[in-house]
């Protein structure tokens, strides 16, 4: 399969990325930096991520908001104008399909911002639910993350008025003459933004951005150890098809009036079953662990209690470059799941000591105004 | 483009071996293996006294991104090991051929050497990889 290629392919390869396939496209993992100092620079001062591969959709037409009301369990019918939220498609099973971000741009019309993995089959779901609302695809659109506590006064440089944007709001913008759509949102954890903006602009916006102190570019190996510092879950990780939001820690993306006694319970793929599992609780659980010393764990490796038995596994790993250690994210059954319980996970053989941990491991800095 | 000194050899499994004046011989991993690691966050080393036969397995070494293992390039008894890579593994990154060093070891046969690649040899093919 051919790879696509993100508006910003020639920048990337220009400041010395390595480019590697991923959801389909060429992506930069790391620059000539590398994944840790990325990582560090994002926690410090700011960080430019090329997202341009994910998915941005627009639905727009009477009814929008009840439409996704029955693809996803999220609150849309309540959702404010330029607010955003953080939502599941989810299947009969109380799967996961995709998550994404819903942001509701005016009355009938939203903006879905959703993974590249899941893209071509999110496009087909939504349009399989159309009742005379119509889905664009913005293929001719790219997106921009500048994250990092360093973020807001870099941009707000370029456009003072988003001094007061709060985390999951959005508002359109000018950037240096080109009209963008920009959001209070991110994955790192930070404070920052998503920029939404025309294909052809992206460079030069881009190097726009480069330019000013305190940003570097950062890659998917860093976006990758950012969001697992932050506790953040990872479609094709802590979420699939054959997860449940309640395991996944996520019923707070069920939103109350989509819940039992709700004023709109129910009416989602799964419904029955997530009530169910709100009831009586799934098996598994997400946890976050805590490495002892610096010998890395790695994604599905086996989680072990203390007679050895397997009792999980590891669903993210990665090096934790702020805490300075490895971290990891896994399942493990419910009763083992309180911070504070000593279990191990099997790396090639041996029995590697981690404790469970609340998460994130890295505290979350989003500005709420 | 990684740098491949001219007085070392190389196993095709990317270790590089020195032999030193007294006769040990010093082994890492090269300057296309780390980059290619990208950033190292945890190496094993054998233990001193270990006996390792050429091809054995003699460590790991564990960047962000992936796990790896390192092979004795010849055979012999492990005599020391860089015991500062615990707390610094990132000098593998920094200086793969001098103190990102891994292990040393006193060889059954420094013969053993030749059967290894000259730079040259072990540089075409990281080009071929």
């Amino acid at each position: 399969m051919t790879l696509q290629h993100t508006p910003l392919d020639a920048l990337h390869r220009e400041l010395g990325a390595r480019m590697v396939p991923f959801a389909g496209y060429d992506m930069p993992v790391q620059y000539p930096d590398g994944i840790i100092r990325e990582h560090q620079h994002t926690r410090r001062a700011a960080g430019l991520f090329d997202v341009s591969h994910m998915g941005q959709l627009v639905l727009r037409g009477a009814g929008s908001a009840e439409l996704l009301e029955t693809l996803v369990p999220a609150d849309v019918v309540g959702l404010g104008e330029h607010c955003q939220t953080y939502a599941l498609f989810t299947n009969d099973d109380a799967g996961v399909r995709d998550d994404l971000i819903i942001t509701r741009w005016g009355p009938d019309t939203f903006f879905l911002v959703v993974n590249a993995a899941c893209k071509a089959q999110d496009i087909a779901h939504v349009q399989a639910h159309l009742r005379g609302q119509t889905l664009e695809v913005l293929e001719q659109q790219a997106l921009l993350a500048l994250q990092g506590p360093g973020a807001r006064e870099v941009l707000c440089r370029l456009c003072p008025e988003l001094a007061s944007l709060t985390f999951m709001h959005g508002q359109p913008a000018v950037l240096d003459g080109v009209e963008v759509y920009i959001t209070c949102s991110g994955y790192t954890g930070e404070d920052g933004f998503e920029i939404s903006l025309p294909a052809a602009d992206a460079e030069a916006i881009a190097r726009r951005l480069l330019a000013e102190p305190g940003v570097a570019p950062v890659g998917l190996g860093a976006r990758d150890s950012l969001r697992l510092e932050a506790g953040l879950c990872l479609y094709g990780h802590e979420l699939s098809p054959t997860i449940d939001p309640v395991q996944a820690g996520l019923l707070w993306s069920v939103g109350k009036a989509r819940r039992p006694g709700g004023a709109r319970a129910g009416g989602f793929p799964g419904a029955q079953r997530v009530f169910e599992l709100i009831e009586n609780k799934p098996l598994l659980r997400r946890v976050g662990l805590q490495v002892e010393g610096k010998r890395p764990v790695r994604e599905g490796q086996v989680v072990l209690d203390e007679q050895g038995q397997q009792v999980g596994e590891v669903c993210s790993a990665g090096f934790g470059a702020t805490l300075g250690g490895p971290v990891a994210m896994a399942y493990v059954q419910r009763s083992l799941g309180e911070p504070g319980t000593r279990l191990a996970v099997d790396v090639r053989g041996k029995a590697l000591p981690v404790t469970v941990v609340t998460m994130p491991f890295v505290p979350q800095r989003y500005f709420r105004g | 483009m990684s740098m491949t000194p001219s007085e070392l050899k190389y196993a095709s499994s990317h270790e590089w071996a020195r032999l030193e004046e007294d006769g040990t011989v010093t082994i890492g991993i090269s300057d296309h293996a780390q980059e290619a690691l990208g950033d190292v966050v945890f190496v094993e080393v054998p233990g001193v006294g270990d006996r390792l036969a050429a091809g054995d397995e003699a460590g790991v070494v564990e960047s962000v991104k992936a796990a790896s293992d390192i092979y004795a390039p010849i055979s012999g008894e492990v005599i020391a090991v860089n015991e500062a890579l615990e707390d610094e593994p990132e000098t593998v990154n920094a200086d793969p051929y001098n103190d990102g060093w891994f292990f040393r070891l006193q060889p059954d046969d420094t013969s053993e050497l030749e059967k290894l690649l000259s730079a040259e040899d072990y540089a075409n093919h990281c080009a071929d990889e």
